[in-house]
C-alpha cells in the first residue's frame, strides 16, 4: 500500500505542475479578464490539488497528509469564492466580455 | 519529478504572474496576477517542506491561503468601489 | 541537486529585486501595491530559504496580508487618476539631496557595525540560557524572556500607531461595492473557523517551535479585517463600547507592564521572570498580546476614531 502510494507520488505531482504551467499559460495569452480568470483559477487550483495529493502520499504521518490536504481545500474556498467576487465586480464595473472573434479586448 | 525540479518550473511559471502584474491592463488582472502568485507560492512551500523535511513550511502555506482571501474581499469591496465607478467614464474603465 | 537549488535561489533574488523595483517606481499606484503584495509573498519564501521560519509566518501574515489589504483599502480613498508626480523646487533640492546621504552614510556605518558583530552571534548564551526561561524555542524565549522590553515598546509603538490614525478624525464610512457581493458573507462564515483556529494553534506552537504572538496577532487581525469588511463587527463602532474597545487594545501591553513590575517586586529586577512561574506568565502575556495586536490591526482599518 505504501510503496504503491510512493510510487505514483511523483507523477502526480508532474501532473500538477503540468496543470499550474496550463493555468500560466492561459493567464499570459487568454483575450479578456473573464477567460484569463476562468483559466487561473480553476488550472491552478486543479494543480495545487494534484500536487497536495502526492505530496500527501509522500508525508511521514497521516496528520500531516491530513494537513496538507486542509490547505488545498482552504485555497479552493478562498480562491473560487474570490473569483466570482472579482469576475461579478468586473462585470459590475463596466468590463465587456469578449463576446466573438475580433471584438475588441475590454 | 524531483521536488527541487518542480519548485523550479513553478517559479518558471511565476514570470507569468509577474509580468501580468507589472503590464495588467485592467486591475483585475494585476490582481490575477497576485493571486497566481501565491498558489504558485503555497505549492513551492509544500514541495519545499518535503523536501527540507521541515513541517513547519505547511504553517506558512496555511497563511498565505487565508491572506489572499483578505486581499480579495478587500479589493473588491474597498479598493474598486461604486465611487471609482461615479468619477471615471466608461471608455476609460479599463485601466486602474 | 544543488545547481538546481542555487538556480532557484538567484531567480527568487532577482524576482525580489524586480518587485521592490516596481513597488517604488511603477507610475499606476494600484499596480505598485500589488507589487508591493506580491514582494512580501517573494521576501517570504526567501525568509524559508535563509531558515528564519519565524520570520517567515510574520512577513507571510503582517507583510503580505493585513499590510496589502491596508494600501488597498487606503487606494480605495485616494482621487482617481493620475497623480502628480513629486517635483521639488529648487531650494528644497540641496537639503533632501543632504539628508538623503545622510541616510545613505547611516546605511553603509550600520552595514560596517553588523559586519563587526563578533561570530557566531549570541546563540550559545541563548541556549545556555533557554532551561530557565520557561519556552524550549529560542526565538520565543528571546522575545518574551530575554529580550521582553523590546517586544513591549513594540506592542507601544503599534498602540502609538493606532492612536495616531484615530487622531487623524472621526471613523471613514466605507464606499458601497460597486455591485453586491452575496460571496462576500459566505467566504467570512466558511474561512472564520480557521482564522480562530490558526492562531491558536500557532501560540500553542510558539512555546517549541516558530510561531508565536506575532503572527497569531495578525492572523487573527486578518479575520477580523474580512469580518469588518462584511459588516459583521458592529460593536466596534459603537459608542457606549468605546471604552470596552480602548480596555482591549491596551491589555497586550498594560500586562507586559505588569510582568515587568511583578518581576521588579519580587526579584528586584525589571523584567526579572522568577523560572517556577515563567511558562504561565508568557503564555499569558502571549495570548493577551495575540488579542490586543489582532484589535490594533482591525482599529488602523477603521481610518479614524470609531464612535464619534
Amino acid at each position: 500500500m505504501t510503496e504503491g502510494l510512493a510510487l505514483i507520488a511523483p507523477w502526480l505531482i508532474a501532473a500538477g505542475v503540468l496543470f499550474f504551467m496550463a493555468g500560466a499559460l492561459g493567464l499570459w495569452r487568454f483575450p479578456d479578464v473573464y477567460s484569463r480568470l476562468h483559466a487561473l483559477t480553476k488550472a491552478d487550483n486543479l494543480g495545487l490539488g494534484l500536487l497536495c495529493l502526492g505530496l500527501a502520499c509522500q508525508a511521514a504521518s497521516v496528520s500531516a497528509a491530513l494537513k496538507i490536504l486542509l490547505v488545498w481545500g482552504l485555497v479552493l474556498v478562498a480562491s473560487s469564492i474570490g473569483a466570482t467576487l472579482m469576475a461579478s465586480t468586473a462585470l459590475a464595473r463596466g468590463l465587456r466580455p469578449r463576446t466573438r472573434r475580433g471584438s475588441r479586448d475590454s | 519529478m524531483p521536488p527541487i525540479l518542480a519548485a523550479m518550473l513553478l517559479l518558471a511559471c511565476a514570470t507569468v504572474g509577474l509580468w501580468r502584474i507589472w503590464r495588467g491592463p485592467t486591475s483585475v488582472d494585476r490582481m490575477l496576477g497576485a493571486e497566481q502568485l501565491s498558489t504558485l507560492a503555497i505549492a513551492i512551500l509544500l514541495l519545499l517542506g518535503t523536501r527540507l523535511a521541515q513541517p513547519a513550511l505547511v504553517d506558512v502555506a496555511l497563511l498565505f491561503g487565508l491572506l489572499a482571501a483578505v486581499a480579495t474581499a478587500t479589493f473588491v469591496t474597498r479598493t474598486w468601489t461604486r465611487l471609482h465607478e461615479a468619477q471615471r467614464r466608461p471608455e476609460e474603465a479599463e485601466g486602474d | 541537486m544543488s545547481t538546481f537549488i542555487i538556480g532557484f535561489d538567484l531567480l527568487l533574488g532577482a524576482g525580489l529585486l524586480w518587485l521592490a523595483w516596481q513597488a517604488l517606481f511603477h507610475p499606476k499606484p494600484f499596480a505598485a501595491v500589488v507589487h508591493f503584495m506580491a514582494f512580501g509573498l517573494v521576501m517570504a519564501l526567501v525568509w524559508v530559504r535563509l531558515e528564519a521560519l519565524d520570520i517567515a509566518l510574520a512577513e507571510a501574515a503582517i507583510g503580505t496580508g493585513v499590510t496589502g489589504a491596508l494600501l488597498l483599502a487606503a487606494l480605495g480613498r485616494l482621487p482617481n487618476g493620475a497623480t502628480p508626480r513629486l517635483a521639488l523646487r529648487p531650494w528644497q533640492r540641496p537639503p533632501v539631496a543632504l539628508a538623503l546621504g545622510v541616510v545613505l552614510l547611516l546605511g553603509l556605518w550600520l552595514a560596517w557595525v553588523a559586519w563587526q558583530l563578533p561570530r557566531p552571534g549570541l546563540s550559545a548564551e541563548v541556549t545556555a540560557a533557554l532551561p530557565e526561561s520557561g519556552v524550549r524555542h529560542p526565538v520565543t524565549a528571546v522575545l518574551l524572556n530575554l529580550r521582553a522590553l523590546d517586544t513591549m515598546l513594540e506592542l507601544a509603538v503599534m498602540l502609538g500607531a493606532v492612536w495616531l490614525v484615530w487622531s487623524l478624525g472621526p471613523e471613514l464610512r466605507p464606499y458601497a461595492p460597486a455591485t453586491a457581493l452575496p460571496g462576500l458573507p459566505a467566504l467570512t462564515r466558511l474561512l472564520h473557523p480557521l482564522f480562530l483556529m490558526v492562531p491558536a494553534y500557532l501560540l500553542w506552537r510558539g512555546s517549541h517551535a516558530p510561531g508565536g504572538a506575532f503572527p497569531a496577532g495578525a492572523v487573527l487581525g486578518a479575520g477580523g479585517v474580512l469580518l469588518l469588511l462584511a459588516d459583521a463587527v458592529p460593536w466596534m463602532q459603537r459608542p457606549d463600547r468605546q471604552p470596552l474597545l480602548r480596555l482591549l487594545l491596551s491589555t497586550g501591553l498594560v500586562l507586559f507592564l505588569g510582568l515587568a513590575l511583578g518581576g521588579l517586586l519580587l526579584t528586584g529586577t525589571f523584567f526579572a521572570i522568577p523560572v517556577a512561574i515563567a511558562a504561565l506568565a508568557i503564555l499569558v502575556v502571549e495570548v493577551a498580546a495575540a488579542l490586543s495586536i489582532a484589535l490594533m490591526l482591525m482599529a488602523c482599518y477603521l481610518y479614524g476614531e470609531p464612535g464619534r
